[in-house]
Order: C-alpha cells, then sequence, then structure tokens
C-alpha cells in the first residue's frame, strides 16, 4: 500500500494569481463543457427548437402581403434576427441553472472549500460556457437561416450581430446568476425563466414590427432589451450596414443603430453592476 | 492545530453553537463525539470556512481562519457529510478538477491522483462515471479529494455513517496511517465505538457546547469505578430485583447499584476494582441466589455521555430525530 501522504512534494506550489485563476477558471469551464458533451440534449433541444420556430413561424406568415413589413423584407428574413436573438436570450436567462443545482447538491460547497484565487472564477466559467453555447447555436441558425433563403448578413454584419449577441448574453447571464444565488431554489429559478421569457419575446419586435403593434404592446416594445438587440442584427441582415440610420421608430422618438446598440451596453453595465455586490455577498 | 474559542451560532431562532471552545494539538487524531443535532457539523463548516460564526474566533495552523480564510482553505481538507458529486464526471475527472482548484500542476496532480487511486484502491472504477458509484466507492473518493494537495490537517464529517464493515475498517486504518504520517485528524461522529477505537483525544459535544473533554481513558478514569451487570435469572420481577440490590449493596467496595427495568430488571452496579467481583458472587452464594450472568467491564463512553448529560447517546439521538426539520437543514448547508 502506498502512503496516503505521498512521498513527492506536491503541496499547492503556488504559481502566481494569474495562472492560478486561469487553471481554475478552465477547470470549472471543462466541467460544464463535459456535461454538456455527455449530455448532449441540452444541446440538441437548443438548436432544433430555434430552427423549428424559424421554419414554422417563417411558413405561418410566408403569405403575408408584400409592403407589409418595413423596407419590404420577406417574413422569413424579417423573422430571422428575432430567432437569433431570443435563442441567445433563453440560453443566457438558463445560465444560473447549473450553479442553482451545485447549489443545491452542496456540489458548490466542494468548490468554496477549495483554496480558489478569486471565487469570482465560478461565475466567469459560467459565462464562458454560456457565451460559447449561444454563440454556437446562433451561428447554426444563421447557417440555415442561410440555407432556408432568408438570407445571410456578410462578414461586417456578422461582426455587429456576434457584438451585439456578447452583450445580450452578458447582461442575462448576469442577471441568471444573480437570481440563482438569490432564489431558494431551482423550482423559483425554473418559474421566473418560465415566466419571463415569452411574453418577453412577445414584447418585442422578434415576431413582428412595431407598426402591427397597439400602443400600449408598442410602448413595451419599445423599451424591451430584445428589441434593441434585434433590430441592429435585423438591419445587419436587410443590406449594406448603416448604424446610423433609424432602426426603431418608437413612440417616444426614433432610435438609431448606434442608440440600440449605446441602450443595450447601458443594460448590460447596469445589470452586471447590479448584480455584483449580491454574488459578491454570496460568494465571500 | 486547531483553535476554536466561544462559538456562538444561530440559524434563525435555532441556537447550535452556545459558545463552543475546542483546542486541537497537531498530530493527533481527535474525535467530536456527539448526537445528531449537538452542532457538530456545525462547528466543522466554521472551521473549514464555509459558514461564519456570530462570534468567537477560529484558528488553523496558526491562521486566523475568518481574516484569511484562503490560507486556511490551502492547509486542510474537508470531506463533508452529505457526498456532493458530480454524477456525469468520471472519479479521476472529478480529482483532476479538484486538483486544479487546489491548483498542482497537472503532472504532480495526476501522478498524486495515481498514488491516491492504488492507496484507496480505486483502479477498477475510477473511470467510471460517478453517478454508478456506491456509498462506500463515493466516500474513498471524497476521502482522496480530501487527501489530494496533502493537507496538514484533515477533517471528516462523519465519515463512516452509513457505509460497510468494509469500507469502514478501511477508512479506520487510512486514518490511522494519516496520523502515524504526522497528519492532523478531526472527525465527527455519533459511533462511540469509533471515536474510542481512533481517537487519541476527544470532545463531547452536546447542545452546542463541550461539556467533556480528554483522551477516551481519561474521560472514563474521571468517572471511575468499573461496571457490572447482573442478572440472577434470565428475566427477574421488580421484587427479586429489590431483593439483590438491597443484598449487594452493602457489599465492601461496592459504590451503587441500579435496577434497569428496561433490560430485564438486570442490575447495574459501579464497583470500585475487580476484586469485588468475587465478592459480588461469595454474597450472592450465601444467600442462595443463583446467577444467570455477570459482565464486567471497564466504563464505556456511553458511560461517560450519560454521565455528562444524564442521558444515553441513544436516548439523546431519539429525541432529536423527531425535531428535525428537512427544509432547516437543506437551508443551512446551502448557499
Amino acid at each position: 500500500m502506498t502512503s496516503p501522504v505521498a512521498a513527492v512534494t506536491t503541496r499547492a506550489a503556488e504559481q502566481g494569481p494569474l495562472a492560478d485563476l486561469v487553471q481554475e477558471t478552465l477547470a470549472l469551464t471543462r466541467r460544464l463543457f463535459l456535461q454538456l458533451l455527455r449530455r448532449p440534449s441540452t444541446l440538441i433541444a437548443g438548436i432544433l427548437q430555434p430552427l423549428i420556430w424559424l421554419v414554422l413561424f417563417g411558413a405561418l406568415f410566408s403569405n403575408a402581403p408584400d409592403g407589409l413589413l418595413p423596407g419590404g423584407m420577406t417574413y422569413g428574413r424579417f423573422l430571422g434576427a428575432g430567432v437569433i436573438v431570443f435563442t441567445a436570450f433563453s440560453g443566457a436567462l438558463n445560465a444560473g441553472l447549473p450553479v442553482m443545482f451545485d447549489r443545491e447538491f452542496g456540489f458548490l460547497n466542494r468548490l468554496l472549500v477549495a483554496p480558489l484565487r478569486s471565487r469570482s472564477s465560478i461565475v466567469l466559467a459560467s459565462v464562458i460556457y454560456i457565451t460559447s453555447l449561444s454563440l454556437l447555436q446562433s451561428l447554426a441558425i444563421m447557417a440555415t437561416a442561410a440555407l432556408l433563403g432568408y438570407g445571410w448578413p456578410g462578414v461586417t454584419g456578422l461582426v455587429l450581430v456576434l457584438f451585439t449577441l456578447l452583450l445580450l448574453v452578458f447582461a442575462f447571464t448576469a442577471l441568471s446568476l444573480g437570481l440563482a444565488f438569490a432564489l431558494p431554489g431551482h423550482i423559483e429559478l425554473i418559474a421566473v425563466i418560465f415566466v419571463a421569457n415569452l411574453p418577453l419575446l412577445f414584447a418585442s419586435t422578434a415576431l413582428a414590427p412595431l407598426s402591427f403593434m397597439p400602443d400600449w404592446l408598442g410602448w413595451l416594445a419599445a423599451l424591451n432589451p430584445l428589441t434593441f438587440a434585434i433590430e441592429p442584427i435585423r438591419a445587419a441582415y436587410a443590406g449594406p450596414l448603416d448604424l446610423g440610420a433609424v432602426l426603431l421608430d418608437a413612440p417616444y422618438g426614433t432610435v438609431s443603430g448606434y442608440g440600440c446598440l449605446t441602450v443595450l451596453m447601458v443594460v448590460t453595465v447596469g445589470l452586471f453592476l447590479m448584480i455584483r455586490p449580491l454574488l459578491n455577498r454570496k460568494l465571500a | 492545530m486547531i483553535e476554536l474559542k466561544q462559538l456562538e451560532k444561530s440559524y434563525g431562532t435555532v441556537q447550535a453553537l452556545k459558545g463552543l471552545s475546542l483546542k486541537v494539538p497537531r498530530g493527533c487524531l481527535y474525535g467530536l463525539l456527539g448526537p445528531n443535532g449537538a452542532g457538530k457539523t456545525t462547528t466543522l463548516r466554521i472551521l473549514c470556512t464555509l459558514l461564519a460564526p456570530d462570534s468567537g474566533t477560529v484558528s488553523v495552523a496558526g491562521l486566523d481562519a475568518l481574516s484569511d480564510p484562503r490560507a486556511v482553505r490551502l492547509e486542510l481538507g474537508y470531506v463533508a457529510q452529505e457526498v456532493a458529486i458530480d454524477k456525469i464526471l468520471t472519479g479521476r475527472e472529478l480529482l483532476q478538477l479538484q486538483g486544479d482548484l487546489y491548483h498542482l500542476r497537472s503532472s504532480d496532480r495526476d501522478g498524486r491522483i495515481a498514488e491516491l487511486i492504488d492507496c484507496l484502491g480505486m483502479q477498477d472504477w475510477i473511470d467510471r462515471r460517478c453517478g454508478t458509484y456506491s456509498g462506500g466507492m463515493r466516500r474513498r473518493i471524497d476521502l482522496a479529494s480530501g487527501l489530494l494537495h496533502q493537507p496538514q490537517l484533515l477533517v471528516l464529517d462523519e465519515p463512516t455513517v452509513g457505509l460497510d464493515i468494509e469500507s469502514r475498517s478501511a477508512i479506520w486504518q487510512l486514518l490511522r496511517e494519516l496520523r502515524a504520517q504526522g497528519t492532523t485528524v478531526l472527525l465527527s461522529s455519533h459511533y462511540l465505538e469509533e471515536v474510542e477505537a481512533l481517537a487519541d483525544r476527544m470532545a463531547i459535544i452536546d447542545d452546542g457546547r463541550v461539556i467533556a473533554e480528554g483522551t477516551p481513558d481519561q474521560l472514563k478514569q474521571q468517572l471511575g469505578g468499573d461496571r457490572v451487570t447482573l442478572r440472577v435469572k434470565e428475566f427477574s420481577d421488580d421484587r427479586e430485583a429489590e431483593q439483590v440490590r438491597q443484598l449487594l449493596q452493602g457489599v465492601d467496595g461496592v459504590r451503587q447499584v441500579v435496577v434497569n427495568r428496561v433490560q430485564g430488571f438486570s442490575l447495574n452496579l459501579v464497583v470500585e476494582n475487580e476484586e469485588v467481583v468475587p465478592r459480588l458472587r461469595e454474597q450472592l452464594d450465601g444467600a442462595q441466589l443463583p446467577v444467570f450472568a455477570l459482565a464486567h467491564s471497564r466504563p464505556s463512553l456511553d458511560d461517560v455521555y450519560l454521565q455528562a448529560t444524564g442521558r444515553t447517546l441513544m436516548d439523546a439521538e431519539l429525541a432529536v430525530a423527531g425535531q428535525r426539520d428537512s427544509k432547516l437543514e437543506r437551508k443551512k448547508a446551502m448557499r
């Protein structure tokens, strides 16, 4: 029998804070990806669902009269941006679930007794995981949309799409992680996700333009952060990209592409600043 | 190695620790004995920096656990009671994750994992997913992850609860070796025989306080006297037992005679030493009374516990069994 206290000294050789932080974050991220690969149902459903949306919703409104949508877009092309944003949004909103399960099963305690350089690595791993997953899903949707003849945003467009999605994913991942620490259990978290999900979709410009909506819904949609992500992406799909152009004719005034991105940035930074004290307290 | 001073901790209206103080010397295998709900787990969670006490101080290896928790985490390994494991990962992947969280270099890490696999006999199943493991396997994985970074101090919360005898003795063996190699080991248990068999020193915890502390032998000696259990027949009655009690009460060297109504009116005696036993027999022979069974023993830790709290450990367990609130328990364990 070998000795339980080994002859070789492997005592935690400190490699410097940054190297440690990278090591622990990568290890935690690796765990999330291993889980995904061995339980791929989340991944498959996450890619299939938006595709079904795209195909079915696209077909449902394919006979909409010409000229109904701004700029004479086809409905399929109009819808693409909405489905991309909605998918990234749902994914980010679910980011807190694995953390919540770790809390409930006590796995989090295993992480917390370890001498982590910074416990933000736990949060960072979730953000890396969800972001890469959302971008992967979005690319799958964009490829399918292209195959369905709904267009392709081009290179600058693609950069804009990815940048917009990153902002959105950061914002809602932060929110979801905050909820995962604030709520008592996964039942409550799932309930909040469930209640937030579809209303935010319908009260946005994902499925229909503002001009379709009754006044009150128009107001909601024009205040919904999803709308500010959808419009720039839709513009990227519509043709030559001009972020200075008016993209949203809201009841309170017009918003340009730059305006949309600014709003999105403010929302992201705002949510991050709101959630950070909570995470700091819970992970202190 | 460990010094806890005047720890207090409440969960809502429930006061779990009421000024608990404890000192564990370096290199010692220390047992924390007490019934469920006495505050053992809370104490260990505070020690392992998972929980902050309401008041009191915690020092581990000369470090202040409250002001410098990360330094303390580097020095200790914690094997929790509720085995939290990632079912999807294999045992090896779980240990690798753990190694990375302790910032071992990857070559050292894998070498160390190989050693522990060998030492804990995990070769056959280490590359299977943790979801398929039995209780004993899970506990061994947990032990391995607690030992991975070769801590000076290993803290185990009821490490053998619900385990088969084989796994239990394997764990005992390992803990003894660790101690022999200089690791300080602190374990909590509500098994008397576990603490008695393993611990160099021990504390009895009851209702959030330490009520007795010392080596198991010291504690038993403080109690003094030997124990004799006597039955004149397999089943006596009240009257007969009382008659024998009066008869033996006067024997030289007998300190106390109690009729144990629960156990078929047997008699429990506390005697000065073993030389009293033949005198008891003589006395009974003289009175023409038969002896169905006569057992002579040193006082057990259960006697120590009984003396300190006025109830047996088993009674204490039963008393709290009905009071545990599963929702509160879960809340305590969650962050």
